[in-house]
């Protein structure tokens, strides 16, 4: 009987397929698990108040910390948001209201574009931009080179909240003789806030990992920096240059450094969702 | 007066949203003149040649990128290769037959938790497990065991754009209609039946997309591969021998490029890289909106 032997060896085949999904996909998870396990068990012995709040010391010495990329990291952030998100809400909001105009349909397509730049690529950007004439690393390049990777995320999410703002609320507010601008400002917008602040802080874990476009741009300090146009460490740096040193006390502090950036950049996730799912506005 | 004051108000406002919109065409070109100008003394000195010359060589200032575009091509095949078969089963299993439950959501929250990772992180890691796994296993097969090169970083490549592929390739096979699987399960398919005669046909052309999109990835990731590619300047000889993809030769000579026509030939890499990722990331984005365009209007 032919056809009853087929059937069989197609259920058989059934259950093989399934398994070898699930193999594969168990198999992943290996490797995933290890890197999470090394960061937190690897960091977790190196993490202390004093760990956060000293300065590195020189190889051969024990202890030492992270202050300088700390501050370095969230000075750098500070910079690239401050850069990118004033003009990104404002092309969102463009983009969003003149959904229909060809500046809009030309400027979507340059904000995908500037998505898939490769992060090395901007560094070179700023590198020319800012280095070059000032002849000296900076925070201030840094940040900028940050805030060219950070603004398509801005521009994309502005306009993606507001598109879904109901049309009758602007043109309720239009029709009660609040002048356009107010429109958008004082009501719209508002209405967009939680999904503009999330798209935000993604845009914010996406750089504060960010290695590369730093390299050449805020370049690292072993210092305590706080001025703009001098070379200033931040956490990712920090991994590179104490990761690739051939001192076992610095990939110590490396280690403890990964850990707390790859915290930050979890917590900062888990907030950018807490807000969207919450705070999002109902129609 | 209160109206011209309204006017004048409405007047900049339009004005301010008109300029950030225009802002984000002109950053693009500026990037992209940016890398041009600055390539120029390269593309004079080397022309075409630049990318079929097999000599890198800073010291000489003879400068080919055939090395770093064989490199580069190399590892993100290879990484592609490692890691289709198993995104796709992530992506097989997370859309069809773990759809909730609590190892699908551990896998589903393990995958964006290393989506988050930063790349150095990632480098750092390979840095101290992988290297010591891949030079026993070099030694086991009798090659010298270094550690790094172009397998090493193929292997860190191919984890991870994991997350990311599996993610792409999730959201294509949910988009599959279940009445055409509904209609293929009622003609008595098995799981296997569907998934291979009606899911994957269907969702083909996303699937290539996001493969398209994963190969973008690849190419431009820079620090993982910096740190473990072993960083040479020749043409290599094997999977297992160190090379340097065009992003990671970027990150290690451009602070050292004191000569004009090092960091021109540089710049000129950079400018390559940005058109080749531009190209593939627009194609793949293009196919995936043809896609959810399709799916809109069968719904």
């Amino acid at each position: 009987m032919p056809k009853v032997r087929s059937e069989k060896s197609r259920i058989i085949k059934d259950k093989i397929f399934k398994i070898v999904i699930f193999l594969l996909a168990t198999i992943t998870i290996i490797p995933l698990f290890l890197i999470l396990y090394y960061i937190v068990q690897k960091g977790l012995k190196v993490v202390s108040p004093e760990f956060l709040l000293s300065l590195p010391k020189p190889p051969g010495e024990e202890g030492g910390g992270i202050l300088n990329a700390l501050i370095g990291t969230g000075i750098i952030i500070s910079l690239a948001s401050i850069i990118s998100i004033p003009p990104g809400i404002a092309a969102g909001i463009y983009m969003a209201e003149r959904k229909e105009s060809k500046l809009s349909a030309l400027a979507r397509l340059c904000v995908e574009v500037l998505q898939s730049i490769p992060s090395i690529v901007v560094g070179i950007v700023a590198y020319i931009w800012i280095v070059m004439p000032m002849q000296s690393f900076s925070a201030l390049s840094g940040g900028i080179a940050l805030g060219i990777i950070m603004f398509p995320v801005v521009v994309r999410t502005t306009e993606e909240t507001m598109k879904f703002i109901p049309g009758t609320l602007k043109e309720a507010a239009l029709a009660l003789g609040v002048p356009y601008y107010k429109a958008i400002l004082k009501v719209v917008l508002p209405a967009s806030l939680s999904g503009i602040l999330t798209g935000v802080l993604i845009g914010i874990a996406r750089i504060a990992g960010e290695t590369a476009p730093l390299l050449f741009t805020a370049f690292g300090s072993p210092h305590l920096e706080l001025n703009l146009f001098k070379p200033m460490s931040a956490l990712s740096l920090f991994i590179f240059n104490y990761a690739t040193s051939p001192y076992v006390e610095w990939h110590e502090l490396a280690w403890g450094a990964s850990f707390i950036l790859v915290s930050m950049v979890l917590v900062i996730n888990i907030i950018a969702r807490v807000i969207a799912k919450r705070w999002k506005t109902r129609f | 007066m209160k109206t011209r004051g309204v006017a004048q108000s409405n007047l900049i406002f339009n004005a301010v949203i008109l300029i950030g919109a225009a802002g984000v065409i002109i950053l693009l070109l500026a990037i992209f003149l940016t890398l041009l100008v600055h390539s120029i003394p390269s593309l004079k000195a080397f022309g075409i040649s630049f990318f079929f010359g097999k000599e890198w060589d800073p010291v000489n200032m003879k400068f080919g990128a055939l090395p770093f575009l064989i490199g580069t091509l190399i590892t993100s095949l290879l990484a592609l290769l490692i890691s289709i078969p198993i995104s796709m089963s992530i992506s097989i299993l997370l859309g069809e037959y773990l759809k909730e439950g609590m190892f699908s959501s551990l896998l589903r929250n393990l995958t964006e938790l290393l989506a988050g990772i930063p790349s150095v992180i990632y480098g750092f890691w390979g840095l101290f497990v992988l290297v010591p796994i891949v030079r026993e296993f070099e030694a086991l097969i009798g090659i010298p065991p270094v550690g790094v090169g172009i397998f090493t970083a193929s292997l860190i490549l191919a984890i991870m754009i994991i997350p990311y592929s599996s993610s792409l390739g999730r959201e294509v096979i949910e988009l599959v209609p279940s009445d055409i699987k509904e209609a293929a399960y009622s003609l008595g398919a098995t799981r296997y039946e569907v998934i291979r005669y009606v899911i994957l046909p269907y969702a083909r052309s996303g699937i290539f997309a996001g493969i398209l999109l994963s190969l973008g990835r690849a190419l431009g990731e820079t620090m993982a591969v910096t740190m473990l590619i072993g960083n040479s300047n020749k043409i290599p000889e094997s999977i297992f021998s160190p090379g340097n993809t065009m992003a990671s030769v970027i990150a290690n000579e451009f602070t050292e490029a004191t000569e004009k026509l090092h960091l021109s030939s540089l710049v000129e890499i950079g400018l390559f890289l940005l058109i080749i990722t531009t190209i593939i990331g627009l194609i793949g984005r293009y196919i995936i909106k043809r896609i959810s365009l399709k799916e809109t209007e069968h719904a």
